[in-house]
């Protein structure tokens, strides 16, 4: 009896250690730079993805459209077919971006040229990235690879990216946690929802640049960019749930989840207290509302990094700050309402060890985001983290296909769930 | 193929809301393509990629909806139209704010003075929820069957410890401070408490003393294991010590089907000490040893109601086979059997409750001899094939070889119906008896619902030259949810035969059997 | 007859004074309660570890 309650005194000081360091985190997103100038380990024959570590043979539709684009747009590869070639054989080699301090949305493929969002954690100094955002529907994260995107591409990193660069700098880093707060009073999430932090950003950023020696056509250059995208500050927002998260791994005997993640194969999660494993298992199915022309049949499962927003508390955890985003629960044919939102917020708190004072839901009376899953809830009370997520076309080079809700499957939990009993040795001789 | 194009000009509505939109009338009849978009210049992208072209669509604002359907006809295209013009103008629902949790720690937080719990999760976990209930210091009543027996005794001891009882598993119906809970009746408040490890069995006595004119403090479940001597009546004494302790109750009723020897001798002995009067009927037990502690004798689940009632009004109880009067019987029994063929001898019971159709065959075997069925008195007379019914049978239906992912005889009518019909079909089938069940959790009008397969029963043996006689018992009170009348005239209508109780139901389906095989005059 | 009268401690009467009722699992007892305006929540029961009883069972020894 004293051991066992010893044993949950660990567990919950270790918790409660790993949560504090998440909650301090202060995001700040500092430059744009070239992916292989900054990301540690990255070369020139790599691609970075989302999700755990694959063989390329394994890899779905949309990674490898995405895998061929990102080589051709490195000048690697003339096409496809030689795209896929290089990766067959192992010139060209796939890494998980979690691996590199990173994360991929969707089934993009991080190449070295491209511009990579540099985010820092202000609290302990720690740096991460992802990549900048490409059009809307047709992308490399939807594995197009024609010359459409691959132009597109180009533009961004050479035209684009060094005006947010100038900018950035200018105004030494934009605070991702206070516009991420803000914008949940605002109707956002922060997965799939980003539009009042997209706002936020540019009523910040334009006045910096007009103020800066650029050019109007330069300055039109990012007001377009955030016209045209109103869901643009996705990947700062990703960039700054991994450096929030980050800053809580590798406290020994916490069984708080540091990374969800998906490489729309299997579902990948990480532990604390468990160091760099993964538990996986096979990554389900979206259920979701379909954009015209597409339906469950074109859909692919689960796929991206960006589910490191509802790690952190946000995106899905967040629902009740985003009411109309659970209308992707319709797929039956069944109406979501306002309640069903706050319900998934309210049934987060169940799984999570606290609330994050940062990140309040006005509609919940000012409660914090629920934050910090912990697998031995997730067990015991059998809810599994939900998810809003997009849901990527199964055939490599169509656009998003729609959105809906998934949640985390039990298996990644179980598996967790024995490993850190072994590894601390739980289990009673009998 | 027929294509249309409408802009509906400076309304905005959210992305997600439009999807929502274009899912529900996709799905429509005939509409091979539709988008429902705002006019942004993206969407209208979507738009072209889909196949739909247009000035209208070039000319659209992002301040428009523009909406595109492709369809085989005219018609379609306008039911479509018509389907979203009504998303679009719908009202929104009021919210409603539930209290509805995801994990009984919330809930108890958030309500701190809970004190009870309800459980009816799946038997393999609910042993665990119903620990983490006691430990919150609730009573619980324990729905759930196929508990392990040996979680069954760890809870109850837990109980014990929290000097509070766990009414179960498999306990269907308890009223606990006049509340009904699970399947139980609506019944006036009196002096009478009850123990019961049987649920039917403690729904038609708690009736039948209400209709009497008494009243009830409390009706606990004890879950049909309780009595084993494996589990040796740990709920049941603690029932009686709710009981002994409680004001308003003065007269004790035990109900349970046949308890273990060794658990007998127990309860015996806890009864012995009771102050209050108490009327035991333990399903084939012996009434010498039950009085010999110091308690009454009921022989059926009527006459422990009628026991307790006299008890209550200072009466002396005495028994009547019948509370109908002899010419009446007489009249009635006449007109069941004067249409039927000679080789029309057999009873089929067809039960939603399995206490009732114990009763019935205790009953039965007293006066027509050895009865088949699925819950059988004797080994020997397992009915093995239980798609029908086999010379004097009684089955319960609400059995778990029947409810195994299908709906309770209580609830739906389904099973039952067939049953009705299928057995109508047996030539040698003399009378059909049933029991209809009331009260909260019952299906609102199961009399009205079995109509039909009894008028088409009757009918089909009427049209073979013979008669199918049909006897009923309502179990059930004038408070009930259900029109408690109006079920008994709803089966009176199609010609059933309603007795006041199923004893009475049972004897009176006897003699029409017996009368039609020529032993009783 | 045999009884002897209990004068012994009148202990609190078990199910208190009014009953206040949380109901886990089927849905209808939870809404048949709020219609007779008894006090009742109602817990969306979801099966631990996903119906694993090896785990729960593993689980229950450590928390």
């Amino acid at each position: 009896m004293e051991k066992k309650e010893a044993i949950k005194e660990k567990i919950k000081q270790a918790n409660r250690a790993a949560v504090e360091n998440m909650l301090a985190a202060q995001p700040v997103w500092v430059d744009v730079a070239r992916a292989g100038d900054v990301i540690p380990g990255m070369k020139k024959n790599m691609l970075l993805h989302a999700g755990p570590p694959q063989k390329y043979e394994n890899m779905c539709g949309p990674q490898r459209g995405a895998a061929w684009g990102a080589l051709i747009f490195e000048g690697l590869a003339n096409d496809a077919k030689e795209a896929d070639q290089l990766l067959a054989s192992g010139k060209a080699v796939i890494e998980p971006a979690h691996d590199h301090d990173s994360v991929s949305g969707a089934a993009h493929m991080i190449s070295f040229s491209q511009p990579a969002i540099v985010l820092e954690n202000k609290t302990n100094g720690k740096v991460y990235y992802t990549h900048m955002k490409e059009d809307t529907f047709i992308a490399l994260r939807y594995g197009s690879h024609g010359d459409h995107t691959i132009r597109k591409l180009k533009w961004l990193t050479e035209v684009v990216s060094p005006i947010f660069s100038k900018g950035l700098k200018k105004v030494g880093g934009v605070n991702c946690r206070d516009i991420i707060a803000k914008s949940l009073f605002m109707g956002d999430e922060g997965h799939n929802r980003n539009q009042a932090e997209t706002c936020l950003f540019e009523q910040m950023f334009i006045p910096v640049l007009l103020e800066s020696d650029l050019s109007k056509e330069q300055i039109l250059e990012v007001a377009r960019v955030l016209q045209h995208d109103e869901n643009f500050f996705l990947y700062q927002v990703m960039a700054s749930c991994k450096a929030m998260l980050d800053a809580g791994k590798d406290v020994e005997y916490s069984t708080i989840v540091t990374v969800m993640a998906r490489n729309g194969t299997e579902f990948g999660i990480k532990v604390s207290g468990l160091g760099d494993m993964w538990f996986n298992a096979p990554a389900p199915m979206v259920k979701g509302l379909y954009f015209p022309g597409f339906s469950e049949k074109d859909a692919n499962p689960d796929l991206g990094d960006s589910c490191i927003t509802e790690t952190a508390g946000i995106g899905g955890f967040a629902m009740a700050a985003s009411p109309a985003i659970v209308h992707f629960g319709t797929a039956t044919g069944v109406g979501g309402s306002v309640q069903d939102a706050i319900n998934y917020t309210k049934e987060m708190y169940e799984i999570t060890e606290a609330e994050n004072p940062a990140y309040q839901i006005a509609y919940i009376d000012f409660r914090g985001c629920p934050t910090g899953i912990d697998i031995l809830k997730v067990l015991d009370t059998g809810i599994q983290p939900i998810i809003n997520t997009s849901i990527s076309p199964k055939e490599p080079g169509r656009s998003q296909a729609g959105a809906g809700l998934v949640r985390a499957p039990m298996e990644c939990f179980k598996k967790a769930f024995l490993a850190f009993v072994e590894k601390y040795k739980l289990a009673q001789k009998s | 193929m027929e294509t249309r194009i409408v802009i509906k000009k400076n309304q905005y509505r959210d992305s997600v809301f439009l999807m929502v939109i274009n899912e529900q009338t996709r799905s429509l009849p005939g509409i091979n393509e539709i988008a429902v978009m705002m006019g942004t210049v993206n969407n209208k992208d979507i738009i072209k990629e889909v196949g739909f072209f247009g000035p209208e669509i070039d000319s659209a604002t992002s301040k428009d909806i523009v909406i595109c359907i492709r369809a085989t006809s005219e018609e379609e295209i306008e039911r479509a139209l018509a389907q979203i013009d009504e998303m679009l103008t719908r009202k929104r629902r009021p919210e409603e704010l539930e209290d509805v949790y995801k994990t009984l720690e919330s809930a108890i937080r958030e309500r701190p003075e809970t004190n009870f719990a309800i459980i009816s999760i799946p038997g393999q976990f609910a042993a665990r929820e119903t620990k983490k209930a006691l430990n919150h210091g609730l009573n619980v009543l324990l729905f759930s069957d196929n508990v392990p027996i040996e979680e069954e005794i760890e809870i109850k001891k837990l109980a014990a410890q929290f000097d509070r009882i766990v009414m179960g598993p498999d306990c269907g119906t308890a009223i606990i401070n006049h509340v009904p809970l699970g399947f139980a009746n609506a019944v006036n408040p009196g002096p009478i408490g009850l123990v019961a490890a049987a649920g039917t069995g403690l729904q038609e006595v708690v009736c039948l003393i209400d209709r009497a004119g008494g009243g009830i403090s409390q009706a606990i479940g004890t879950g049909g294991r309780d009595l084993s001597d494996k589990v040796g009546g740990l709920s049941m004494l603690k029932g009686l010590d709710i009981l002994d302790n409680d004001d308003e109750t003065e007269i004790v009723v035990l109900i349970s089907k046949p308890p273990g020897p060794t658990t007998t001798k127990k309860i015996l002995k806890r009864v012995s000490k009771s102050p209050k009067k108490v009327i035991i009927n333990f399903l084939g037990s012996n009434p010498e040893l039950i009085s010999s502690f110091g308690a009454t004798f009921g022989q059926t689940l009527e006459e422990t109601a009628f026991l307790a009632v006299a008890a209550l009004k200072g009466e002396q109880y005495q028994h009547r086979n019948f509370s109908t009067s002899e010419e009446e019987l007489k009249r009635r029994l006449k007109e069941e059997t004067e249409r039927m063929t000679p080789n029309q001898k057999f009873i089929r019971g067809l039960y939603s409750g399995g206490t009732l159709c114990d009763e019935a065959m205790l009953i039965l075997n007293d006066s027509v001899g050895e009865v088949y069925s699925n819950i059988p008195l004797k080994p020997k007379l397992r009915l093995q094939d239980l798609s029908k019914g086999q010379n004097h049978c009684c089955i319960d239906l609400g059995d778990d070889y029947f409810t195994r992912g299908r709906p309770h005889p209580m609830i739906s009518p389904d099973s039952r119906g067939r049953y009705i019909i299928s057995e109508g079909e047996d030539p040698q089938v003399a009378v059909l008896l049933l029991d209809i069940v009331l009260g909260y959790g019952a299906h609102m009008d199961m009399a009205g619902a079995l109509r039909e397969s009894i008028k088409v029963a009757k009918a089909e043996v009427e049209k073979r030259g013979g008669y199918l006689a049909v006897v009923a018992s309502v179990c059930g009170t004038m408070k009930d949810p259900q029109d408690f009348p109006s079920q008994v005239q709803n089966l009176e209508d199609v010609g059933v035969v309603v007795m006041p109780s199923n004893a009475q139901a049972a004897r009176f389906a006897a003699m029409i059997a017996l009368k039609n095989n020529n032993r009783i005059g | 007859m045999k009884k002897d009268r209990h004068l012994a401690e009148r202990k609190k009467p078990c199910f208190g004074k009014d009953l206040v009722v949380v109901n886990i699992g089927i849905r209808p007892f939870y809404e048949d309660l709020k219609k007779l305006n008894v006090k009742v929540s109602h817990v969306d029961w979801e099966p631990p570890a996903g119906g694993d009883q090896e785990v729960t069972a593993l689980l229950d020894k450590i928390l």
